[in-house]
């Protein structure tokens, strides 16, 4: 790719790709404005202005007051425009919309590892369908790494002990870079990978292929067997655990008097830190799981957490 | 600011004074102990123009890994040293010091009519403190280096890294307080020392902008200091506020280290827009245009500037409704920038203007500060922030701004007073030369890195997929002509001072406290202390009468 | 032209700019001391906030009786240090010697009962790291409640000895006969920073020793 065309843009991939470029177009027209008034200026007083005999002492100026409130006023007023067109594209970008895919992403130095509802799993890859909306759970294992997919112009830190999220809705089949985007360490720009966007029908055709996997929520349940939970969160536990039939997204009260949302980051804090906010009502008996499950098998868990039905006559979220 | 009874300047070809402060005593321990801030003033610019060499050299190194995709020059891990030392080495023992240390030192008593700071003692201790710290660097640099980059994010810094950081944190900590002790000096001085008749809003510009930078210097410094101690606490009893294992927030490291760090970059361009001011004005002829707007704008930048951090954190997983406050607030913290660019080139209109190489060098720094700040605006926009955060856009904006800006405007100042301080002319010629080098230069090493970022190019990285090789060899080329460009003046200023022309007091007929004493100055700057009776920038202006 | 007094400093024109100077650069100072201070009073706060009956619980630990001895002895010394400017302003300088002496035997008792306090926090396994070891309910976070305390009064502690060492100095220039009512600038200087320390503990006292003793 060496010619003398060079892009200055990446693709457009997802829905939010344009608008973004669109501000951006904006704020170019506005810059080259500025920019080039400011340069002509110069070069003009330079030139009309430039000592010469005759003009080797310039006439008295007066400031301006007018001018001064006109040249504070109209970049205050233009950055006002630019701030709330920005602001509700922001709030746009980091508000999933309802019916995404949600594929768990885990990082670690310097690898992502990406696991689907359905089961699959995959190293460096992500494979997408067209037109659906995608929202990624991501986590690390040790320190803040970012992924970042320039075509889809959207990219989030991934925090070590804290899920974050990124949504997408991807427009265009093809084969885009993502890239990590926060400094990790030796291998950070060997932390990278491609986003595949197929087609729906491609896209369940590489779904089943190769091994055949459970999806995640199973492969979770055998977890809460394997492990333990089910001994005091099962059905026959005589209550030594709070039930997680329909937990997720309730809210639950504490020991402490306060309440909590019960969402993935306090389910897997549960998990990992089980005193910490202990549920109303409950002894402090619950062992901790920190070095016994990885961050993949703890998604698996909340995977299962997440498809037990409702309470009865309560909604799910 | 001429007062009745200055003493009478010689006429003729001019000549050194018989005594100034440079011959006034010899032997390294005069100057070693001395506690002339002038002297001082110099011992900085050398230490200073070593520690910019040197950050260079890093930069050199890895923008020459960079002609191609693949890491092949030198490893990943080398490669992350490189631009971690280039990033601490530029930041806080060239930029952060540049002005205020070297110009700050050597002008600031003199622009107000005093014999020295307030405090000379502790001058002193701050070269010397910059000097540890900067002993600290060296080590670091040379016996195995630094590669979490200059903001030093945990957990990686305080868990992870496998460098010095311990050591590196150190000199930074040492250097630091350098720094407060300076702006404490300067804040003391200005306040306290101004000579007879120099009322606040007579002061040079460049005086209020360096008090606006010693408020800074003063108040975020410390939390630097302790923000970094705290990481170096964690590395050392494996335990501490930053570590999720007992609650600890990665975050919490990040906004303590940007409270600090946004205003720093204020630090770094304030003095050098002080310099434009002086340099401007001189140079047409006039008097500046909206004197108490660009004096207000300096504070209005100090002090917004301390509320815009989160900037850096958009998508670091802080709230969106913080993002959003912290986005209105960067856009107002643009608008007094905006205005003095706006002064500044006003000032020009109707004014006698020519091109000697520190007018060269501050119109330079109009034009880039300009696309520098407007892209600024581009990153304080949050659905762009969003793409183009922790991308090569964001190195071309700060480039812009550090490099064509506030390098700019320091070259501005070293080329302007260096007849004061050396009491010699160097070749203009050979300097213009060097300003224009810089200018293609430097232009051609970032303009494309705008493109890059957008294109999605992140920072930090060591090998980069081949469609973004174009520009990369663009930048490389640009660096090495700037590089040319920087090594230039080092010849030439070093010739001038044994064969430049003797300059005499007032080389370029400048207004100000300064050109009223010898070139080099007295020791105690001044025989008499004078009394101003006029404002600043009193250049002489035609009557426009019916007779002509 | 008037004679410079002895003790005028070349750069100023007269003792009223040196000592306005000077006090001003000491309120400099200590508004850099806040700040730096204040990087960890942040981190407290957060982490307060996040989970408070952690530090409530973890507080309880701390010996009330030994830090309100402690907030005492440090409002005692700044009295003392208050009376020692007063008698350098009237010119009593045995006096003054004498308040100096009795400030630094306060601020090394300050130091001698806080050291007893990291002794027992020692024995009694509170010190951040391998051997911390804590009421399960409250781990793991109860060990960041006694990071920040070792930070805090740790840091607030070399302010301290760094204030003992200046009195000492103060007592050996007081000695000289260095001060009379016309300058004591130093001491009056000096003075602020002691104040200052003491300030810094009278925030650190409630907010590390008495969490949650209201209720």
């Amino acid at each position: 790719m060496l010619g003398l065309w060079v892009q200055l843009s990446p693709d457009r991939a997802s829905t939010v790709a344009g608008k973004v470029d669109h501000l951006f177009y904006f704020l170019i027209a506005v810059s080259v404005f500025f920019a080039g008034l400011i340069f002509t200026l110069i070069l003009v007083f330079a030139v009309k202005y430039r000592r010469r005999p005759g003009n080797e002492i310039p006439p008295a100026t007066k400031d301006n007051l007018m001018l001064e409130i006109l040249w504070t006023a109209i970049p205050a007023g233009l950055t006002v425009v630019i701030f709330l067109w920005g602001a509700r594209l922001f709030y746009h970008i980091f508000t999933p919309p309802t019916g995404t895919i949600k594929i768990n992403v885990v990082a670690k130095q310097w690898m992502w590892k990406i696991q689907h509802p359905e089961g699959k799993m995959e190293i460096d890859e992500l494979h997408l369908p067209l037109g659906r909306p995608v929202e990624l759970n991501l986590i690390s294992e040790d320190v803040i790494h970012d992924f970042f997919v320039p075509a889809f112009r959207v990219k989030h830190d991934v925090l070590p002990g804290r899920y974050s999220v990124e949504w997408f809705k991807p427009t265009k089949t093809g084969k885009y870079h993502f890239f990590c985007s926060q400094y990790c360490g030796t291998g950070h720009s060997r932390m990278v990978g491609w986003v595949y966007v197929m087609t729906p029908r491609d896209y369940q055709r590489w779904l089943t292929s190769g091994q055949p996997t459970d999806p995640l929520a199973v492969t979770g349940e055998r977890l809460f067997q394997r492990v333990g939970c089910a001994a005091c969160h099962g059905q026959e536990s005589n209550g030594r655990g709070p039930s997680l039939v329909g937990l997720f997204g309730q809210t639950v009260h504490l020991q402490n008097g306060r309440t909590r949302l019960a969402d993935d980051d306090y389910l897997r804090e549960s998990i990992l830190r089980p005193n910490a906010e202990l549920v109303e009502g409950y002894q402090p008996v619950m062992p901790t799981f920190k070095g016994i499950l990885s961050e993949e098998q703890i998604l698996e868990l909340l995977a299962y957490m997440k498809s037990l039905p409702p309470k009865e006559g309560e909604v799910q979220p | 600011m001429i007062t009745a009874d200055a003493p009478a300047l010689p006429t003729g070809a001019p000549q050194l004074p018989r005594e100034h402060f440079l011959n006034v005593e010899y032997g390294v321990k005069s100057w070693l102990l001395t506690t002339d801030h002038k002297r001082i003033a110099l011992m900085f610019l050398v230490a200073v123009t070593l520690f910019f060499f040197l950050g260079g050299a890093a930069a050199a190194l890895f923008r020459l890994e960079l002609l191609t995709p693949p890491g092949d020059l030198v490893s990943d891990h080398t490669y992350n040293k490189l631009f971690s030392i280039h990033g601490v080495t530029m930041v806080w023992f060239f930029l952060i010091p540049s002005i205020p240390a070297v110009l700050g030192n050597f002008l600031v008593p003199m622009m107000i009519g005093a014999r020295d700071l307030a405090f000379p003692r502790l001058n002193l201790s701050s070269f010397y403190l910059f000097v540890i710290g900067g002993l600290f660097t060296l080590v670091v640099m040379f016996t195995g280096g630094l590669d979490t980059g200059w903001t030093f994010y945990t957990p990686y810094s305080s868990m992870f890294a496998n460098t010095y950081v311990i050591a590196a944190v150190t000199g930074i900590f040492i250097a630091g307080f350098s720094s407060i002790f300076t702006g404490l000096n300067f804040i003391v001085t200005i306040h306290k020392m101004r000579a007879p008749g120099l009322t606040w809003f007579r002061l040079p510009l460049f005086i209020w902008a360096i008090y606006a930078t010693s408020v800074i210097l003063v108040l975020a410094t410390p939390v630097l200091a302790i923000t970094l101690t705290l990481v170096g606490v964690e590395r050392i009893f494996h335990v501490g506020i930053f570590d999720p294992a007992i609650g600890g927030d990665p975050l919490l490291f990040q906004h303590l280290f940007w409270f600090y760090s946004h205003p720093a970059v204020y630090i770094m361009v304030l003095p050098s827009m002080g310099v434009v001011s002086e340099v401007i004005t001189c140079f047409s002829r006039k008097r500046i245009f909206g004197y108490h707007f660009i004096a207000f704008s300096s504070l209005a930048i100090a002090v917004i500037g301390f509320l815009v951090w989160g900037h850096h954190m958009f998508v670091s997983g802080q709230s969106i409704y913080a993002g959003m406050v912290f986005s209105m607030l960067s856009f107002a913290v643009a608008i007094p920038s905006a205005v003095k660019v706006f002064n500044w080139t006003a000032t020009l209109y109707k004014g006698s203007v020519s091109f000697e190489t520190p007018m060269l060098y501050s119109l330079g720094f109009i034009g880039l500060f300009t696309i520098g700040g407007l892209t600024g605006l581009f990153l304080a926009t949050l659905g762009i922030d969003v793409h183009v955060h922790d991308t090569y856009f964001v190195i071309a904006h700060f480039h812009y701004i550090m490099v064509g800006g506030a390098v700019m405007g320091y070259m501005s100042g070293i080329h302007f007073w260096w007849p004061k301080m050396t009491g010699r002319m160097y070749p203009d010629g050979w300097g213009r030369l060097a300003a224009l080098i810089i200018f293609i230069g430097f232009n051609l090493t970032f303009f494309p890195q705008f493109i890059l970022g957008y294109l999605g190019m992140p920072r930090r990285y060591h090998s980069y997929p081949p469609e973004f090789q174009v520009l990369n060899v663009m930048s490389t080329a640009g660096a090495s002509i700037l590089a040319v460009g920087y090594l230039l003046p080092l010849v030439y200023m070093l010739w001038s001072l044994r064969y430049g022309r003797i300059a005499g007091p007032n080389p370029w007929r400048a207004k100000g406290l300064e050109w009223e004493t010898t070139s080099p100055p007295p020791t105690d700057n001044f025989e008499k202390i004078p009394t101003v009776t006029e404002g600043a920038y009193a250049y002489p202006e035609r009557k426009e009468t019916a007779h002509g | 032209m008037a004679e410079r007094s002895d003790y005028l400093a070349h750069q100023f024109v007269d003792p009223i700019q040196q000592e306005q100077s000077s006090t001003l650069g000491m309120w400099v100072f200590l508004a850099t001391e806040v700040l730096f201070f204040g990087g960890l009073f942040a981190a407290y706060t957060v982490y307060r906030f996040q989970f408070p009956e952690v530090f409530q619980h973890a507080s309880h630990h701390l010996s009330v009786l030994l830090g309100t001895i402690n907030t005492g002895v440090l409002l005692t010394s700044s009295l003392t240090m208050a009376l020692a400017i007063h008698s350098a302003q009237t010119g009593h300088r045995r006096q003054l010697m004498a308040f100096l002496i009795i400030t630094m035997v306060l601020g090394i008792g300050f130091m001698v009962v806080k050291g007893c306090e990291y002794h027992k926090d020692y024995v009694e396994h509170l010190v951040p790291g391998h051997s911390f070891a804590f009421d399960a309910r409250y781990m793991p976070q109860a060990q960041m409640f006694f990071v920040l305390y070792f930070l805090m009064t740790g840091l607030h502690a070399v302010h301290v000895t760094v204030g003992i060492g200046v009195i000492g100095v103060f007592l050996i220039l007081s000695l000289k006969g260095r001060f009379t009512p016309e300058y004591h600038t130093p001491l009056e200087i000096g003075g602020l920073y002691w104040h200052f320390v003491d300030i810094v503990w009278i925030f650190l006292y409630p907010l590390l020793y008495l969490v949650g003793h209201h209720r």
